[in-house]
């Protein structure tokens, strides 16, 4: 038994939508078929099943070490090397928070970027099936199964709902 | 009338990747000219580290003068890219789609040429890196984080490692459009540079839902960036013109200003140049004027408080130094023709919808802002040093040297030659936006009238 894919390619949302409810009618799970597209489409516009994302965590989790970094940074390299100059104390508190808000911005920035290609799962340089009329505006809708037996009920699907094409990949 | 018609996404591709796809013409003989320019500017900085600062016309007691005059200028633009794009994208604009990435790149490469001028005003460029960074564990010696001077690299080091971050993120669909569309070593660079991108509606989301985010992480750090340039001054108390509390918010405004008139001036010529008139329409323009008119009129304000104070107070240093300013050759001229550029031609101009939506006339006026712009930067920098105090016992007019002139005029070749080549790998409008709007408009009839209508998703 290999892992088979089926991409089937429309023209048009509404198609590729009834092939996405005729999948989940004929019983293949919620998670093995995709929609791709090349440009964003209202969230739930193929029926699609899209998964809870944790994206919010990075940037908090990001600022929390930015910060304890820049509190380091400001104090310790301070203290290692007292001059006094100006009169002014050696940790100033006004000087400190300027550098403690920009490092805790960068790292709540650079762990943004982390999460959200992490939550788009990339990088990805085995992708799988895919073709390159989907950036120039057709719609694929992608199925991946265990069972050979299943390959016909997924064709008859998209068959069905009107694939232009149907391309397999195993 | 109605500007907009609709295009399906073979021809936006066809038309919007024509830069990379294709050569236009003028592309290499351009970069050709900008390229010699570059590296004319490159052998003057080499003579100048060589010979040193006496080769410039900086004397005592002015010691700031073109090049951190053009340091400021060169932050200032950098502030379009993250006010336009991050402020258009959480307000969800539907005018922000072909201006969001032009801005992001002007402020990417506005960044990286303003952090090269006070590396080599400091004359002694390798030094900077003890003047920065944590170096020699072994002495025990750090930077002092208490100097202006540490927070400005701080301060424009974030800027510029968050906006290429939010530049690459919002960038990532289209690379993966241009792998669908080359061969060979192209589409290999592509390839991994997308990052295995398929357009899943996880992706999708991500891309929606983290450009709102990076949107809203950068705009706290873009008012951040040039508040802290401004302190550079501000906490100087000993320089008339420079101590000043509002100079944080004055200097944010102005670069607000003088950085968006810089992205109609870029969209302009990428009309022109790309041939992208479908895209990049006069609407675009009217809206930036209206922006522009806001923006140039609080900039005004402030302009006017930062006098008023000055001569409020009845300090006679600061009088005399606004009186330099204003009412002494040369000064005064330069004063003029700031005033004149940055606001009193522009500005009523913009007040008539002929002039917002003719791109010609739009251009022109943007350039006008940035002259007036530059200068209102030098009129602020160097009066303040060049005025007569006490306790100085030499006295040397400014003038800038040749040098200072020919690296003023690098620091632009670099910019546009750095657009240039960016354009011939990279989509300078995004791709994936445009054909969004295109999904989510349609005509809706309201009596005989057919209206067009952006459709938008309900949070």
């Amino acid at each position: 038994m290999s892992t088979r894919s089926m991409l089937g390619l429309f023209q048009q949302p509404e198609p590729a939508a009834d092939a996405m409810d005729g999948l989940k009618e004929a019983g293949f799970e919620l998670g093995s078929f995709d929609v791709l597209t090349g440009v964003p489409y209202p969230e739930g516009a193929f029926g699609e099943y899209v998964p809870q994302h944790r994206l919010f965590r990075f940037p908090a989790f990001g600022a929390i070490i930015g910060f304890t970094l820049a509190v380091f940074l400001t104090s310790v390299t301070q203290l290692a090397y007292p001059v006094v100059t100006g009169g002014k104390p050696i940790l100033s508190l006004f000087a400190m928070l300027i550098i403690m808000y920009e490092m805790t911005m960068l790292s709540a920035v650079i762990a943004s970027v982390f999460g959200i290609i992490f939550e788009s799962r990339l990088p990805n340089m085995k992708p799988g099936i895919y073709d390159p009329r989907i950036t120039e505006g057709w719609i694929g809708v992608v199925i991946t199964f265990d069972d050979d037996s299943r390959v016909a009920d997924a064709e008859g699907v998209f068959n069905r709902a009107g694939a232009v094409e149907i391309k397999h990949a195993s | 009338m109605q500007q907009r018609r609709s295009l399906d996404q073979a021809y936006t591709n066809r038309k919007l990747l024509n830069g990379q796809l294709d050569t236009p013409k003028w592309w290499a003989p351009t970069v050709i000219v900008l390229g010699i320019l570059v590296l004319i500017g490159i052998g003057v900085i080499s003579v100048m580290i060589n010979k040193g600062l006496g080769v410039t016309g900086l004397s005592r007691p002015v010691f700031w003068g073109l090049f951190i005059t053009t340091f400021v200028f060169w932050v200032g633009i950098s502030h379009a890219g993250i006010m336009i794009s991050a402020i258009l994208r959480l307000t969800q604009a539907e005018w922000r789609r072909p201006v969001t990435r032009a801005a992001e790149l002007l402020t990417v490469f506005s960044l990286l040429t303003a952090l090269v001028f006070p590396l080599i005003h400091a004359g002694r460029p390798w030094r900077i890196a003890y003047w920065i960074m944590p170096y020699d564990f072994g002495r025990g010696i750090y930077p002092n984080i208490r100097s202006p001077l540490i927070m400005d690299p701080v301060a424009i080091g974030t800027y510029l490692t968050g906006s290429t971050l939010f530049l690459y993120v919002a960038l990532l669909p289209d690379l993966a459009n241009l792998r669908d569309r080359t061969m060979g070593w192209r589409n290999s660079l592509y390839t991994v540079l997308a990052l295995g991108w398929r357009g899943n509606p996880r992706q999708w989301k991500m891309q929606t839902v983290g450009g709102i985010l990076l949107s809203a992480l950068m705009l706290p750090i873009f008012v951040s960036v040039h508040s802290i340039v401004s302190w550079d001054f501000a906490v100087v108390p000993a320089v008339e013109g420079w101590h000043s509390t509002i100079f944080a918010p004055y200097f944010v405004i102005g670069a607000v200003h003088s950085g968006v008139s810089a992205v109609v001036t870029m969209m302009a010529l990428m009309r022109w140049l790309w041939k992208w008139d479908d895209f990049i329409r006069p609407e675009h323009f009217d809206a930036l004027a209206r922006l522009l008119i806001v923006v140039a009129t609080g900039w005004l304000g402030f302009t006017f408080l930062e006098l008023i104070f000055a001569l409020y107070g009845r300090d006679a240093p600061e009088i005399a130094l606004r009186e330099m300013q204003m009412f002494t050759w040369p000064w005064n001229m330069l004063f003029i023709i700031f005033f004149l550029t940055a606001y009193l031609i522009p500005v009523p101009m913009w007040l008539f919808k002929r002039v917002r939506t003719n791109i010609a006339l739009m251009f022109w006026t943007s350039i006008l802002v940035n002259i007036g712009m530059w200068l209102e930067r030098f009129l602020i920098i160097v009066p303040g040093l060049a005025r007569r105090t006490p306790f100085v016992y030499t006295w040397d007019s400014y003038r800038p040297s040749a040098v200072e002139w020919t690296i003023f005029i690098w620091s632009f070749a670099w910019v546009t030659f750095l657009m240039l080549l960016f354009s011939k790998f990279f989509p300078l409008v995004p791709l994936f936006e445009q054909k969004e709007s295109q999904v989510f408009t349609d005509d809706v009839m309201i009596g005989r009238a057919k209206v067009p209508a952006i459709l938008r998703e309900a949070d």
